[in-house]
């Protein structure tokens, strides 16, 4: 189901300024990449490249065998806000991903049905089953961002983008979330990569952290996290999770001096 | 529609100060009549009245009708296109800034006098609004959501029918409250000047004759569409567009 990607040598500038310069990253399958540093490392745009939505000027980014020269279908995206129609049911707002999809639209139309029965499939995975009538206003932030992350599964996308999705929760929610995102990867077996600033979210959640150093944005590390799955909450707060978080740490702390 | 009685206590007591006012100052009718004569010229002049105001009503309407479709297609480009916006925004503003009665006069060369100037200043009065608010609707699309739909692989047609449109919609309906208001104005105004029919002739012809309780009737009846129109517009305004109010 996953998409591999293999990003070469990738170099991003906006004008004079070279936001990421010389970025190489070969995800498998199926796997779950963090992509971790501090504010100005580029992590948003590299993402934003490989989503298409940006234009790079230097080497390549490949996806599936083919490479990324704009919105291509077969990635999903979501981001720190839910970003739902507030005039759209948490179904309809699903099911805009399969209206407007040039993959999926002619099948949705042909068979609307088909298309609502699986919908209500991802809230229930999710757990909102019983707020498929529901509009985003009369939802928590939680809730509006597992709707955000239906709508990016429903197409089926071989990748999984995710830009800081639970920045904007608290505490609480954010790790109801890990749970969520942790299951629908293995379900779908997407290639996710997730960019965020918690350390332990990316430990907990990632196969590989891939940390990154600013100006420009480079690779200054790469963890292999070597955590067991699936991993319950309690994994977040275990002895080998604090032990990752050490590396991953320390990663960062040389990075900055580099 | 509980809370009707604040507003309904007000015009009473306004009614009554004015009722008593010209009582006890003894204010001649040809100045100012009282509450009562003006019921009574509604009572006397009804039928007038009434027909007068159907009429302007009408042309309201049909300015209004204009100005809604030329506002919201050009609205529409407007919004989607930022050289459609710098190209047309200097002469639409500057268009705006002329007060629509001095274009009376010109309609009149044009077209005569009766209704057509009358729709005219309606719609060159009310459009504005409409274009503005239209164009301001649909290009307000949050960037994290155009990403998301550019991902999703959306269309510009989809964009613009499935989330632009549909988001501009409380714009829309907010300024066609203030334009049918305007309409009202603008063919009222050119009625006074340029028309044979419409409470703006009414106007003129009656305060011409010194006629003071019919020009007062007349007011109140272009008050009462006036309201009647905003109503209307609000309830439409919050039945359709009702999520965007507590989001």
């Amino acid at each position: 189901m996953g998409s591999a990607l293999k990003i070469d040598q990738l170099g991003l500038e906006f004008g004079d300024l070279t936001a990421v310069a010389d970025f190489s990253l070969t995800v498998p399958e199926g796997s779950f990449v963090a992509l971790t540093g501090p504010s100005g490392c580029g992590k948003t745009s590299i993402l934003r490249a490989v989503a298409g939505l940006l234009p790079y000027q230097r080497g390549q980014i490949w996806l599936a065998g083919r490479q990324v020269l704009g919105p291509t279908g077969g990635v999903g995206m979501a981001f720190q806000q839910p970003s739902l129609l507030p005039w759209r049911t948490a179904l309809e707002n699903i099911l805009l991903a399969l209206e407007v999809s040039p993959v999926h639209k002619k099948t949705y139309r042909a068979a609307p049905k088909a298309g609502r029965a699986q919908a209500r499939e991802l809230l229930a995975r999710v757990g909102l089953a019983e707020f498929e009538n529901a509009y985003p206003r009369q939802l928590s932030g939680g809730m509006q961002q597992r709707v955000s992350l239906c709508r990016a599964l429903i197409p089926e996308p071989g990748l999984l983008l995710l830009d800081e999705p639970f920045g904007a929760l608290d505490a609480f929610t954010r790790e109801e979330l890990w749970g969520v995102v942790g299951e629908l990867a293995a379900q779908t077996q997407c290639t996710v990569i997730l960019v965020t600033h918690d350390l332990r979210e990316a430990v907990h959640l990632a196969d590989r952290v891939v940390v990154l150093r600013p100006r420009p944005g480079r690779i200054s590390a790469e963890l292999p996290i070597g955590l067991p799955r699936p991993r319950p909450l309690v994994e977040a707060y275990s002895d080998r999770t604090a032990h990752w978080l050490r590396e991953l740490r320390q990663a960062l702390d040389s990075g900055v001096g580099a | 529609m509980k809370n009707w009685w604040p507003p309904a206590l007000v015009i009473l007591a306004i009614l009554i100060i004015w009722q008593i006012a010209t009582v006890v100052f003894d204010v001649p009718p040809y100045i100012l009549p009282s509450p009562a004569a003006v019921a009574g010229a509604f009572g006397t002049w009804g039928g007038v009245i009434f027909s007068h105001t159907l009429s302007t009503l009408w042309v309201s309407l049909a300015g209004f009708g204009l100005a809604v479709i030329f506002g919201i297609s050009l609205g529409v480009w407007v919004g989607i296109s930022p050289l459609a916006y710098r190209a047309l925004y200097p002469v639409l503003l500057g268009f705006n800034s002329i007060p629509k009665v001095a274009l009376v006069p010109v309609l009149v060369i044009w077209f005569g006098i009766g209704a057509p100037p009358a729709i005219i200043t309606a719609f060159l009065i009310s459009f504005f609004p409409i274009l503005v608010n239209v164009a301001l609707g649909i290009s307000a699309l949050e960037p994290a959501l155009a990403d998301v739909l550019k991902v999703l692989g959306a269309s510009r047609l989809e964009v613009l029918t499935k989330v632009a449109w549909p988001q501009s919609l409380p714009h829309l309906f907010a300024s066609l409250k203030v334009a049918v208001s305007l309409a009202l104005v603008g063919a009222v105004i050119s009625e006074t000047m340029a028309s044979q029919t419409g409470i703006g002739y009414l106007l003129v012809s009656a305060s011409s004759r010194f006629e003071v309780d019919l020009v007062f009737a007349a007011l109140v009846a272009v008050a009462v569409l006036g309201i009647a129109l905003y109503a209307f517009f609000a309830w439409l305004e919050a039945k359709t567009t009702s999520w965007a109010r507590d989001s």
